[in-house]
């Protein structure tokens, strides 16, 4: 029996979706138990007074009511986007011009990005470790390297004025992953926009504005949103430095300092389930923000080509 | 006649302009690289001060500002007891004598080893203490054995690899079925796929964490290790892009001769997208022996904890040993250290951030 090529047809592409659906169910199975059930589980939490050890009970919003009237919450919050508005924008320029100074064709080019990628690949407890006693005001190396300037250094990590500003300098210092995402966009600009730039006349500061920059804006563009997400995840060095507290005088609260106390010390799994929604949303909203500046400020070569 | 004079008249500034263009360049050169070895050298004083450290003996941990080059007292034998070694100076001439006891009014007895019964009142400040570089390299067995660091990094050992395993399991499948076939909805999943980097992970944490916890995985390593058996969207994504690029008549050829799609994976793909897999591997083992969160949240007894939950506690409990406690620092980012230089390329050449380039 003949099957009309029509049929046949139809099967194979049936067929194929199927292998497709069989590949990534991993995946698929993993986002239902690990990701979307979560979600919703949480979003159910946040409307209950849950310590894991009795099942949930429902108590309506009570949970954001609490949350908004909760200073800690508002202090953790602020502590969070301050550090956000400093270190953020600090970084991904830092970053920036480390990347088209590894960019250039000098001498041992290689030896300078090995060192200046180093610091990223061991970031956690071991570095947190480090740099809390390189701050240290009395045993320290900061300071003493300071007072060779004439400087009289701070607290930093036992003054809750400073202590922001010590995250601050020890993010900058492994600031090497965004470095390597940049060089990468870098390399990726066409030698011949330089070149056609060159013929017009335009300077190495013009070249750089008019062209690096622009061509660049996606991978600023990724930078910017993967750190922004970074930031709210920020807890491995604040936990190991301030020993968990969020000290000194909860200068070093950040939000998931405030949201892990909630859930694993408090057990308060409710409260810290509303927490994690908030946060949800204000990532949701800060993202989008950006996702709708980048069509003003992002350029991308495919939407040209299309006009 | 005029063409012949025009020509030389005319190149001449063009010459002296290629020559400002050279000055020009080698100064730019000179002042990147200068900007680059200044930040460079700031860049690996927090490596020194942690190397140093952790060869210090605890005196030196007391001094402010921190000597750079661990030192130790010179010290010779007075009547069956180690003493401190001063160059003194008396009566305009100086010599080695032994600091045997301190006085009050910063002074201390001094005698001349070689003759211990005549003791010297002196002004301490006024000698100078005799030193040499002495590195406490037992400074390093000692903290290992203190953290109980063997069973450590067994778990971590174990965390890191099994979930290695897992995700290049599960990821070659999944970048494989999103990047290789057609099917309804698949766009759409994969957008979806996209978007969960962009969660923040807290948003499914503490149901997940109650999930293993009915399981009673909690206080094991499984919570650590399972979840990676089910794919990442970032892994997925990097290799789906280099997948992409792996030309489809090999795919092509390989289904003429009979082979499924599996068998396609497995003996075309795969080998294919080595280096992409090399890449996710590499990163994956920075990120499973770097991570903290997880690990505090599911490892509650010693047995269990992996090396960044260990290292923490062992801080948290002798903090005063800075020595120990940079030795043990040391040891936790060495793997990544020896690693990071076996694959210089795939971070400098950047081979697996192809996909984000604009």
């Amino acid at each position: 029996m003949v099957s009309s090529p029509g049929k046949r047809l139809i099967s194979l592409a049936r067929r194929e979706a199927l292998w497709a659906y069989a590949f990534i169910a991993p995946w698929t199975i993993g986002f239902i138990i690990f990701t979307i059930g979560p979600m919703l589980a949480s979003l159910f939490f946040s409307f209950t007074d849950y310590n894991i050890v009795d099942s949930p009970h429902w108590i309506g919003i009570t949970n954001y009511v609490n949350l908004f009237n909760d200073d800690l919450f508002w202090h953790s919050l602020k502590i969070t986007f301050t550090f956000a508005v400093i270190a953020l924008p600090l970084g991904l320029v830092f970053s920036y011009l480390i990347a088209v100074l590894l960019n250039s064709k000098i001498a041992g080019i290689n030896i300078w990005r090995t060192i200046y990628f180093l610091p990223s690949v061991i970031a956690g407890v071991a570095v947190a470790l480090l740099w809390a006693r390189i701050f240290d005001p009395k045993f320290g190396i900061l300071n003493p390297i300071l007072a060779n300037f004439g400087i009289k250094g701070p607290g930093w990590f036992s003054d809750p004025d400073w202590a922001l500003s010590a995250l601050v300098i020890m993010s900058l210092w492994g600031v090497g992953g965004n470095v390597i995402i940049y060089l990468a966009g870098l390399q990726g600009v066409p030698t011949d926009l330089y070149d056609a730039a060159k013929v017009d006349g335009a300077t190495a500061l013009q070249r750089f504005w008019y062209v690096t920059l622009p061509m660049t804006t996606p991978v600023i563009f990724y930078n910017l949103v993967l750190g922004l997400i970074g930031t709210f995840q920020y807890f491995t060095e604040v936990y190991v430095i301030s020993g968990g507290t969020g000290g000194p005088a909860r200068a070093t609260l950040f939000y998931n300092l405030y949201l892990y106390q909630n859930a694993f010390r408090y057990f308060h799994m409710g409260y810290a389930s509303t927490m994690a929604w908030v946060l949800f949303i204000i990532v949701l909203c800060l993202t989008l923000l950006i996702f709708r500046s980048s069509e003003i400020w992002v350029y991308y070569e495919g939407q040209l080509k299309s006009k | 006649m005029t063409e012949s004079l025009k020509t030389p008249l005319r190149t001449k500034p063009a010459r002296r302009r290629f020559r400002g263009i050279q000055t020009q360049t080698l100064i730019l050169k000179s002042i990147t690289t200068f900007i680059l070895a200044a930040g460079a050298g700031i860049i690996m004083i927090p490596f020194l001060y942690l190397l140093s450290t952790s060869v210090k003996d605890r005196d030196q941990l007391r001094q402010s500002p921190p000597p750079l080059i661990p030192m130790a007292a010179d010290t010779v034998i007075i009547n069956g007891q180690d003493e401190p070694l001063y160059e003194v100076t008396m009566d305009g001439k100086t010599s080695q004598m032994a600091l045997i006891k301190f006085r009050p009014g910063g002074k201390a007895w001094f005698v001349d080893p070689t003759n211990p019964d005549q003791t010297h009142e002196l002004v301490i400040a006024d000698q100078k203490e005799l030193r040499h570089v002495k590195f406490h390299f037992e400074n390093y067995p000692e903290a290992l054995k203190q953290m109980k660091f063997n069973k450590l990094l067994f778990n971590t050992l174990l965390v890191t690899f099994l979930g290695m395993a897992g995700m290049l399991f599960s990821c070659s499948l999944v970048a494989y079925g999103f990047s290789r076939f057609r099917a309804p909805w698949l766009n759409i999943l994969f957008i979806l796929l996209l978007s969960t980097i962009m969660l923040p992970s807290q948003v499914r944490l503490i149901p997940t964490y109650v999930l293993f916890n009915k399981l009673g995985w909690v206080d094991t390593l499984l919570p650590l290790i399972v979840p990676q058996f089910f794919a990442n969207a970032y892994d997925v994504f990097l290799l789906r892009q280099f997948f992409m690029t792996i030309p489809l008549e090999l795919d092509e050829a390989a289904k003429i001769d009979g082979a499924s799609p599996l068998q396609t994976l497995m003996y075309i793909i795969i080998p294919q997208a080595r280096p992409a897999l090399v890449s996710v591997a590499i990163f994956h083992f920075l990120y499973a022996w770097n991570d903290f969160y997880e690990p505090l949240i599911y490892l509650h007894s010693p047995d269990h904890w992996t090396l960044a939950v260990g290292l923490q506690t062992f801080n948290a409990l002798y903090a005063v040993n800075t020595n120990y406690i940079m030795a043990a620092s040391a040891v936790m980012i060495l793997p990544p250290v020896i690693l990071y230089f076996l694959a210089q390329k795939i971070f400098t050449q950047g081979v697996v951030f192809t996909g984000i380039k604009g």
